[in-house]
Parts: C-alpha cells; structure tokens; sequence
C-alpha cells in the first residue's frame, strides 16, 4: 500500500463529488427530457434496460472472456416468464389454469423477477454445462445456435400446445405494480407529475445502478480475480487449483440472470412480447455496445451502452428531416441506419481501437529502467 | 410403396440441398483452414451474389426479352461471380489482413461487423422486401424413378458436382493447390519455400466467394426468392455442414454438406411422424442447430478429422 | 519403507501415437526433499510433470500423494490436494499486477463465493485481507516485494521465473514441481534461487525439479531421476548419478563412457 493518507483523501473527495453529479444528472434527466418529448424519455428508459444487458453481457465476455452471440435469449426467457405469469394468456389457453386462478393470472413482481432471472439463470447453467469447454469461435457459434434455437420455438410454441403465442406474441402483459402505484398511469409524488414512461426510467436506473454495484463487486473480488486469470491463461488458471469450469458456468449463469431481469422489466414496460424483439441481431447490438464501450471495463460498458442506444434515437430525429431537406425524401430508413451504425462500430473499433473508447486503465506501470521480457508469458489457446 | 417412394424423394431433396449446403461449406472451410477465421459474412456473400444476379438478370431480360432461361441463369453467374469475388477481396484486406496476428475473437467480432455492414448495404441497394427471384429454367417435373425433379434441381446437384471434382483437382494438382495446401499447414515455413501467403489467402478467399456466387444464385432459383437476410441461415448451417466434416477439410466439407442436406430433408420428411404431429417442418432449421450443437460438443473435430494451421 | 513418501509414483507409462513418452516410471520422493529430474532432451520430463500435475491423462500409474492415492485426472483437484507447479516457458497472468498473479494462488486455499462477494459481508472483507496480506508475504519471501504494483509482463526475466514461484507457494502446496526454474539465469540468479529453493524446503515443502544445469542439480539435489529416451536409467544421490556409465552414454553418447 503505497498511496499517502492525504491522497486517498483527495481521491475520496473527488469520487464523493462525482457521485453526488451523477445522481443529481440521473435524477433530473427524465424531467429535462419530457419536456424535449416523452420519446426521449423512453430512450432514455431503454437505455437503462440495456445498461443492465451490456452489463450482463460484460460479465460473460468481459470478465470472463467468453464470446456468447446468443445472450438474448436469455434476455427472451426472461421477458416470456414474466409475460407468462402476468398476462391474461394461461388462463385463455388454459382452463385449468384459469380455474386455479379466476382473478387472472398477475404474478406480482417481487415473485415473477425473481422467477424470470432464476428460469433464465437455469437455462444458462444449462446451456453452458456442454459448451464452455470450447475454444472462443466455437463457443460464439454454438452460442449464437442456441440463441436461435430458442428463438425458433418461441416462434413456434403455439401447436399443439399454445405456449408462447407463436409469431403474434404475448399482448396485455401488466404493468410493473409497487404497492398501490401502477406504473402505466401517471401519478403524483413530492408534488411532481410523473408519467408511466419517467416512473419506469426511475425503475430501470435504480435497478441499472443495482448492476453496476453486483459488477464492481465481483471483479474485484475472489471470483473476479479467477475470471481475470481464465481470460489470460486458462492452464496456468487450472494449474493454480481453479475449477474452471464451474467459474465459467458461474459467469454464464449470472449473465444470464441480468438478462432474465431486464427481460422481465421489458415485458412490463412494453407490455406486449413477441418472438421478433429477440433475434441475433439484438444479441449483435449489445455486443457492439460493450466492445464500443470498453470490453471489461465497467464504466466503458455503460457509455457503450448508453451511446448505442441514445445515438439512433438521435439520429431518427435529425437524419430523418435532414434526408426530406436534400433529397426530398428518405433514401436510407432509419432503422437500416442504426444497423449500420452498429456495423460500423463493431469493424472500425476492432480494426483502429481494440480496446474500446474507455478501456481499463493499464495498471501496473513500467518502471523506467526495466529490461524487456526475455520471455512473453503465454496466452492460454 | 408410398413410403419407399417418399424416402427416395427425401434423400433426393437432401442431395440437392446438400449440394448447395458443400458449395458454401467449402468457403468456409477452406478460409478457416488458412487462416483459422469463422468468415462470419461468407452467407452474406452469397446474398450479394443471389441479390445481384437478380438484378443483371432483370436487366438483361429488359434487354433481351426472348432470352432462353438457361442463358439468363449464365449471365446471372458470370455477373455474381465477379462480384462477389471482389467483395471477398475487399473484405479480406481491408477488415481481416490487419488482425491476422490479433487474438482469436478480434477478427471473429469483425467478421460479424462486415456481415452487417453487407446486409445494411444490400438492404440500401434492394430495400428490405423479399423480392422474387424468377423461374428462369422451365419447372415441369422430371421423373426419376420414384423420384420427382426439376431442371433447376438437377442443375444444382449437377454443377455443384463439376464444381468440388475441379476444386479437388485444383488443391491436389496445380501450383496454387500445393500453395494453399502449404500456407494452411505452415505460412511461415511456406513463406521460406517462395509461397506469397498473401496472394494464396486472397486467392482462397476469392475460390470461396466464387463458389458462393454460384450457391447463391442457385439458392435463389431453388427458392424463388431473395433478399438482404437470405445468406443468414444457409451460411450457418453451411458452417455447421464444415465443422461436421471437420474444419478446414475440403472433402469434409462437401461430406457434411450432403449428409447435412440428408439429415435435414429425412427430419423435415419425417418428423411429423415421429413427434406424433407435435413437431412440424417449421422446425426444419431447428435440425442443422442441434447438428451444430452436437458435433461441436461431442465431436469437435468432425467426421473426417480437422485440418488447421500450427499455430507457430 | 514407504512411511515417509510424499509422492510416489508407479509404472507409469504415457505414449503418444507412435511415440512412447514414458514407460514404466517410477518416483519416489521423500518429505522435505528436493529432488532433481534431469535427463536429454526429449526425454520425456515435462510429460512427466504434466501427467502428475493432471494435465495429461496417462495410460497407467499408480499415483500417491502423501499417503493417499489419487488420479490425476483433474488440475484443479492436483493443485487442491497438495501440488503447485511452474512452467517450462512460464505461464503468468500478463496483465495482472505481480500481487494480483499472487493472490490468484491463493483461490484455492480461500472460499467465498460470488454472492457473499456482491454482499461484502465481513467475512469476505476479512478474507480478502488476508488474501492480500499472505500475498504480499509471499513476494517478500521470494525477492520481489517491491515489484508487487508492477504488470507481470513488465518484470524482468528472473523476476517473472520468481514471480511464478510464489504464485506457487500462495496455494500451500505440500509438493513444488518447478520446470526448469534456472532456465536463462546468469550465475548471481542461480545462486539466490538456490538458496530460496534451500529455505522453501526448510520450510517444509517438499521439491521436485526438472533441470539442466548440472552443477546446480548437484550443489541441490538430495536425490536424482535421470530420465532418457521415457525410462528411468537411474537413481541415487547426485554423486552416484554423476559417475554413472549409462547416465554419461545418454547425455554425451558412448565415446565419453570412461573405460
């Protein structure tokens, strides 16, 4: 411990004050926002929920250097429970279910989360007991094989037995409920008016900042060391007595579980799920926000996340008129313009920045006089 | 009877698309086993390809209107081919050279980045409607045997058949065979023996995406259909068609490529049947996922051995 | 006879396709020794060493570790049970500082888990210290402890060969198995890591090395393993070892064979 006292203070003070910014910025925004248009306030609530999945994400393919491209499903597992237990879907298709339950089914949410991330969870674990032993291409293959899979049946479930709906999805899922507020409604609080849309940014940015509170946590503990060391030898790992299989399915596991979570919170918010909102190309996009952002790094994750989500929100809004202005009509449809944004990010990241916008800061600095390495440590294969 | 003629008419179905499934393996194959990449936008190549036959033919029966099919289906190829061959180039040195050295998953997320960038693109050039791909060769049904055909699936197995006998012809005998054949065992040491390793990766590059183009206007006759997401599931399931006949291979890939095509046209035949209707052919892609997922799991290294490069 | 074994190993024979790597080895290595594998190169002693430290399966052996046998099927399990390794081209954890390669070694010797972690509860905290405490000891002890702060790969040569030693020692290993731990020092290193070997044994844990350099070997060793072409040729004191006919036939051949 080489840091002086007066330092450390120094640093507390300064982390105090950017804290406190923070919050303050986080609390404000969405009151800012709806008076920019309630749109940017459902940005800036699904930029939440995808801080939660890029940090889910981070955890698998940051920390511990696994290379999932199918994350969404557990994503879509997550949401599918949730709309499962509080819609009126059961108990339509269902006339046993509907006995059971002559109110309808709503699950409240401090049992339907729980359920989506413990469901979501146990798919991961199970997904990932057969897999992990793969090199990192064959893992993101196999991965990206799954995603589909479940995508396949989400779409399908609806014969014999009609699961999930098929392709029209699962509609009146209910909003989230905290005691006698309903989220979907506008309510009264210390005196504000809040709208459904600002009540769910509150949820998604407490629920955020519960993540990125699990994420520092765990990198800078036991298991976050045992990730660090897998991702950078895996036998030298192995050879200091980690079992690295169970540590994988770990990171798999809790990944998957801050997918089922956002998941569930999607379903609420939205209130309908269908098979469409979970394909390849949405495990694509929160990739692209954590290799964007900084892979591994926590505070890069969210500005990957954030970025990538606000970003063609923006662009929607000004390419959109700027298009009519020049040509007269709209040459390139936003939603192909956010495809190539995501694109774009993903080749010119990994082709002129790596690392990302915010990597880790390099600890460990090289003493002035140190001789080069006769010999570079391996890299685990 | 009935059932012996369906299991013909099945495996003859699995042969075509199988054909199809060895044509694109083959890219994938020969491009890993060079450079040890997943050419994740290898399907995607093969989508330019079918989008821009579409396009040449539609032009060239504007021009020609009297033009015979087979003709058509000619001059489509000849224009995808060369297209997607300087598509191929083009990615390879702009996007893959500079992380030949990275570690392992760089290239993999870039890959993935240039296929959405060709599907952004194509989507750009074509719009996002599936557009259709016309009949050109004439679809009365050929009997064989028990079997039904038409000239558009003959043609697929046909051609596909010429083009692997050329290809194994090519690696096993000319110059540039030996080459590749080196540079995917060794560049390094190729490299000493005069062999320029990039020219031969450009060149393996290049024969994949050639052979895509092909595949990807068959695809599209096959189907009658094309658009930017059609490369998608062919490539993955083509890849799987490699990994099963073990990567890096050349005639593992054209055996995975038909004993997948096999397996998926029996499981669509037949799963009805054994799931007790529970299942119908609307799970047909799900079969070349479990495939993957299997082979990757239990068998890695695939049915007739894998082929990489040391890494030195 | 066998009372005092910590590792003893039978009959074990591993080959690869055409090649017989090992046949019909056997080892017996007393408590608190340091024992010395040499042998040509090519002899088959990293085999060796990764067959009894789990990370190639052998066709047959009879392992026993302090009285109790076991398979060494599993590296994780080797390394919980009681052995540590080095590498022959040494496997650090690049990026990692040197404290945080140390503090990996002490994983397994340490158990809080992901949701105690997230918890914070003062168990882990307590743990936590003590994980750091243990580590910076143990950098002390090897000669590095004020290159803690420092990125792995930015230490010197020498250092990162120490550096893997005490990542080594973090897992309270009962046997060490160093792969050629002198390989590329100058003389001055040879001697501080002849006299850290000499006081990690006086510490109680047990040595088995592979090495090269001979004088080294025999300034060290109580015991000897000469190894050639997968046999054991010979074994016994460092003195008798290097006097032996068929030990200088297998290094320099037969012309040197004193007559």
């Amino acid at each position: 411990m080489n840091s002086v006292p007066l330092n450390l203070h120094q640093h507390r003070r300064s982390a105090l004050l950017a804290t406190t910014l923070i919050a303050l910025v986080l609390l404000v925004l969405p009151l800012v926002a709806q008076w920019l248009g309630p749109a940017w306030v459902r940005t800036f609530a699904f930029a939440a929920l995808y801080v939660m999945l890029a940090l889910g994400l981070n955890i698998v393919v940051g920390f511990a250097g696994l290379l999932d491209l199918g994350y969404i499903a557990f994503y879509a597992v997550g949401a599918y429970t949730f709309a499962l237990l509080a819609s009126p879907h059961l108990t339509e298709n269902f006339p046993s279910i509907a006995q059971a339950f002559p109110g309808g089914l709503h699950v409240p949410i401090w049992a339907s989360i729980p359920l989506g991330a413990a469901i979501a969870a146990g798919f991961g674990v199970l997904l990932g007991a057969p897999v992990l032993k793969l090199r990192g291409d064959y893992l993101a293959i196999v991965t990206l094989g799954f995603g589909e899979i479940i995508r396949i049946f989400l779409n399908n479930l609806n014969e014999p037995i009609n699961l999930t709906n098929g392709p029209q999805g699962i509609t009146l899922i209910d909003p989230v409920r905290l005691g006698p507020l309903r989220f979907d409604h506008t309510v009264s609080l210390l005196g504000l008016q809040l709208t459904s849309l600002q009540l769910y940014y509150y949820l998604f940015t407490v629920l955020a900042l519960l993540c990125v509170l699990v994420c520092v946590r765990l990198q800078d503990s036991r298991i976050g060391r045992a990730w660090m060391a897998i991702r950078e030898d895996e036998i030298a790992a192995k050879a200091m007595g980690i079992n690295v299989r169970n540590i994988k399915l770990l990171a798999f596991g809790l990944g998957a579980t801050f997918g089922g979570v956002s998941g569930s919170m999607f379903a609420a918010f939205q209130g309908f799920v269908s098979p469409e909102s979970f394909s390849l190309m949405e495990s694509v996009i929160v990739l692209s926000m954590i290799v964007l952002g900084g892979l591994g790094h926590i505070p890069g994750v969210i500005l990957g996340a954030v970025m990538l989500s606000v970003f063609p929100e923006f662009l929607r809004h000004t390419v959109g008129p700027l298009q009519m202005q020049l040509f007269g009509r709209i040459v390139v449809d936003t939603e192909v313009l956010r495809m190539l944004l995501y694109g774009v990010a993903l080749v010119i990241i990994m082709l002129y920045r790596p690392k990302g916008l915010w990597p880790a800061p390099q600890h460990g600095v090289a003493p002035a006089s140190a001789p080069p390495s006769a010999a570079q440590p391996q890299t685990g294969a | 009877m009935g059932s012996l003629d369906t299991f013909v008419q099945q495996v003859f179905n699995g042969l075509v698309l199988g054909s199809l499934y060895a044509l694109i393996a083959l890219g994938y194959t020969m491009v890993y086993g060079i450079v040890n990449l997943i050419n994740f936008a290898h399907g995607d190549v093969l989508m330019v390809g079918a989008l821009t036959a579409l396009s040449v033919i539609a032009l060239a029966q504007a021009m020609a209107p009297g033009a015979s099919g087979w003709v058509l289906m000619i001059v489509g190829m000849l224009a995808a081919i060369p297209v997607c061959v300087l598509l191929s180039l083009l990615i390879e040195r702009v996007a893959y050279r500079p992380l030949r050295n990275a570690p392992r998953l760089a290239p993999l997320i870039t890959a993935i980045g240039v296929s959405i960038l060709l599907q952004t693109l194509a989507m750009i050039i074509w719009g996002r409607n599936h557009l259709t791909f016309p009949q050109l060769l004439s679809s009365e049904p050929i009997t064989i045997g028990p079997a039904t055909a038409t000239a558009t699936k003959l043609l697929v197995i046909a051609l596909s058949a010429i083009i692997m006998v050329a290809l194994l012809l090519l690696v096993q005998y000319t110059r540039l065979g030996r080459a590749m054949r080196a540079t995917a065992e060794n560049a390094r040491v190729a490299a000493l023996m005069g062999v320029n390793p990039n020219a031969v990766i450009a060149a393996t590059f290049a024969i994949g995406a050639a052979l895509a183009a092909v595949a990807g206007v068959m695809y599209a006759s096959l189907y009658s259909v094309a658009h930017f997401y059609m490369g998608f599931i062919p490539g993955l399931k083509a890849f799987t068609a490699a990994v099963l006949g073990g990567i890096g291979n050349i005639p593992g890939a054209m055996l995975g490529g038909i004993l997948l095509g096999l397996i998926e046209a029996l499981g669509a035949g037949y799963i009805d049947q054994i799931s007790n209707g529970v299942f119908g052919s609307n799970y047909q892609d799900v079969f070349a996922f479990i495939v993957l997922c299997a082979v990757l799991i239990l068998r890695p290294s695939g049915l007739l051995g894998e082929r990489v490069a040391d890494r030195a | 006879m066998a009372r005092n074994l910590l590792l003893h190993v039978r009959g074990l024979s591993k080959r690869f396709g055409g090649l017989q790597a090992l046949e019909e080895v056997g080892i017996s290595i007393e408590r608190q020794q340091i024992y010395g594998l040499i042998g040509p190169n090519g002899a088959g002693k990293t085999t060796f060493f990764n067959v009894v430290t789990g990370l190639v399966r052998p066709d047959t052996g009879i392992f026993e570790l302090d009285g109790r046998a076991y398979e060494p099927t599993s590296v994780h399990r080797v390394a919980a049970a009681g052995i540590a390794r080095t590498f022959q081209n040494i496997r650090l954890f690049p990026d990692m500082t040197a404290l945080e390669n140390v503090m990996v070694g002490r994983h397994v010797r340490t158990h809080c888990g992901a949701l105690a972690s997230v918890l914070r509860t003062l168990a882990v905290r307590t743990e936590e210290l003590g994980i750091r405490q243990r580590s910076r000891e143990l950098l002390e002890y090897v000669g590095i402890g004020h290159l803690g702060h420092l990125q792995a790969r930015t230490l010197s040569y020498g250092d990162q060969r120490r550096l893997e030693i005490a990542r080594a020692l973090a897992t309270d290993p009962k046997l060490l198995a160093l792969d050629e731990p002198a390989a590329g020092m100058n003389a001055t290193e040879k001697l501080a890591l002849r006299k850290l070997l000499e006081r990690i044994r006086s510490d109680g844990i047990t040595i088995l090395l592979i090495e090269h350099d001979v004088k080294l070997v025999m300034g060290l060793c109580d015991q000897v393993s000469v190894l050639d072409e997968g046999r054991i040729i010979k074994e016994g004191t460092p003195a008798q070892v290097q006097h032996d006919p068929a030990v200088i036939e297998a290094y320099l051949g037969r012309a040197h064979v004193p007559a």
